[in-house]
């Protein structure tokens, strides 16, 4: 296969799938029948989001859930880094916390979004705290083996260099462990938009999330999928900032190359 | 045998024969780098090992030196000891005339003196090559302007002009061992110790490298210190061929090498150079043949 081709590829495949998506929702429809209360025609889906971005208070509730993903993912990316320098450093808290790390990793968080309701109360505070919780896991992890993982031929280079503590810190662990936080923010983000969206559903008045609830009250099947791909779009755009800092931050990275080119 | 291991001794109580020992040690003032009485005790938690024992050794200055020995003997061992990467259990280690160690604290100005490579290259790879050979005059506080300048003096000796801004995942195994080399010259060490630093190279790369090392050493005046399990490697390369014997290590012969620098591959044709070779063949044959009788395998 040629560059060119390789470089076009990923285009021509997402536009075939998109349209083979559409054929099959069209031929649902045709074939079972369905009623446009459960399954709207695509177009009219895709219409839907013109009405909903017009509709009163869209913007105030994309603004609201981006307020709330950000935040809580900030709060998630900072206590991820500080804790997993930390644990990652001095081997025995973290198999003191090693327990409690695995227990609140496997109790289904989305459960607990009730009770941050009840302590929180239905305003912002509880949402941030859903998403901060859903996003901080991954970030910690990986922050964790990314302190671990600084390479020891590496580490004896700075040490025949008499390098200080600082020194070491800024030329060597800091790059080194970055690619980890990086990869951690890429899963974190996908789960602070979920933690933020079950969140606004599960209570509150405002937020995309918030608006799917209604929407299926009314059994508005339309604008429900017009949410439903607002908030994929809302996803997309989050995870897209990441890559792109990941590819400013660290370019010399393999995780940060362009496959195309590096194929080549 | 001295006291200060009896766990060993328990393991082997017979020792039938212990190994030659030869002492390196210089007249007084003659020596670059004096190693004095070295030993080295690695301690895990149900054992206990003497990688090193009674070394004595001293370098000249300019001199190029090789230590071999099979895996195992303590070769790595000592010359991290001479890097100041390992303080070594009893004994002294002294550069240019100062102790590298004064209590825990390692004397900057001796390790100023020495220029360390590894058998892998341990590049940044988020810097250029041009960064990663300014590293150590980066660490030292020396501007921008004349690090790139010196980056670039090293890179033409080195052999990587044309490279200086490239990322080391872009370059060969050969090419990033040669930024390592450079890095290790930034700041003119006196003495450049490398541990088999083309041990990961294919043969004819390693040849070429080695030539290049030679030519590297003579252009700077470096005095060298190589590791390396090739015992025609090290012949071809030395001035003294240090030969360490294992379980536990130490300097069991010390062979000069008079053949003036730079040598051709075309010495390791001569008789001379080959009896050498055979000699040390035969006396690492020797040593392997002590450690089974003493029942390695039941050690290990």
């Amino acid at each position: 296969m040629s560059p060119t081709m390789k470089r076009f590829m990923p285009w021509i495949s997402t536009a075939v799938a998109v349209v083979v998506m559409v054929i099959i929702w069209k031929l649902v429809i045709a074939i079972f029948d369905v009623s446009e209360f459960v399954l709207p025609q695509p177009e009219d889906a895709v219409g839907g989001i013109g009405d909903l971005v017009r509709s009163d208070g869209f913007w105030s509730d994309v603004r609201v859930t981006l307020e709330e993903t950000l935040v809580g993912f900030g709060i998630a990316l900072v206590l991820g880094i500080v804790l997993g320098t930390l644990l990652g450093r001095v081997l025995w808290l973290e198999q003191a916390l090693r327990p409690v790390i695995v227990a609140s990793q496997v109790v289904p968080k989305v459960a607990l979004i009730p009770l941050f309701i009840i302590w929180f109360g239905f305003g912002i505070t509880s949402k941030i705290i859903t998403v901060a919780m859903l996003s901080f896991f991954p970030i910690l992890l990986n922050v964790i083996l990314g302190v671990r993982s600084v390479d020891s031929g590496q580490r004896d280079v700075m040490r025949s260099l008499n390098a200080s503590r600082w020194q070491t810190f800024r030329r060597l662990e800091y790059p080194s462990t970055l690619p980890y936080i990086l990869a951690g923010m890429e899963v974190g983000i996908v789960f602070a938009v979920v933690g933020a969206v079950v969140g606004e559903y599960l209570g509150g008045d405002q937020g995309l999330g918030y608006r799917i609830v209604t929407s299926l009250n009314n059994l508005e099947a339309e604008t429900l999928f017009a949410v439903i791909l607002v908030l994929t779009l809302f996803g997309f755009l989050l995870y897209l900032a990441v890559v792109a800092l990941k590819r400013f931050l660290i370019p010399w990275h393999d995780s940060a190359i362009d496959n195309t080119r590096a194929s080549t | 045998m001295s006291a200060a291991a009896p766990v060993l001794e328990a393991e082997r109580p017979r020792r039938e024969a212990e190994a030659p020992r030869v002492g390196g040690a210089l007249p007084d003032g003659e020596a670059e780098i004096e190693l004095r009485g070295v030993s080295k005790l690695f301690k895990t938690r149900d054992r206990e090992t003497l990688a090193l024992t009674g070394i004595d050794l001293g370098i000249r200055k300019q001199e190029f030196v090789t230590l071999v020995g099979q895996s195992g003997c303590g070769k790595t061992t000592m010359l991290r000891i001479l890097a100041g990467l390992i303080k070594p259990t009893s004994g002294d280690v002294t550069i240019a005339g100062r102790n590298l160690w004064r209590g825990d604290r390692r004397d900057d100005d001796a390790l100023r003196k020495l220029g360390l490579v590894f058998q892998d290259a341990n590049l940044f790879p988020w810097y250029t090559v041009e960064e990663n050979i300014g590293l150590p005059l980066l660490l030292r506080g020396v501007d921008k302007r004349e690090r790139r300048n010196r980056a670039h003096e090293l890179g033409e000796l080195v052999g990587l002009q044309g490279f200086e801004k490239a990322l080391p995942r872009e370059l060969s195994g050969g090419m990033r061992q040669r930024v390592a080399i450079a890095r290790a010259l930034s700041y003119s060490p006196e003495i450049l110790l490398l541990d088999e630093p083309f041990g990961a190279l294919d043969a004819m790369t390693r040849d070429k490298m080695n030539m290049e090392l030679q030519r590297i050493a003579g252009a700077t005046n470096a005095t060298v210190v190589l590791v390396t399990h090739s015992i025609a490697e090290a012949v071809f390369l030395a001035d003294r061929v240090v030969l360490l014997s294992a379980r536990p290590g130490r300097i069991r012969s010390i062979t000069q090498v008079d053949k003036p620098h730079p040598r051709q591959l075309e010495v390791t044709a001569e008789p001379g150079f080959q009896d050498m070779v055979i000699d040390l063949r035969h006396q690492l044959a020797e040593d392997e043949e002590r450690l089974e009788r003493e029942g390695r395998g039941v050690s290990e």
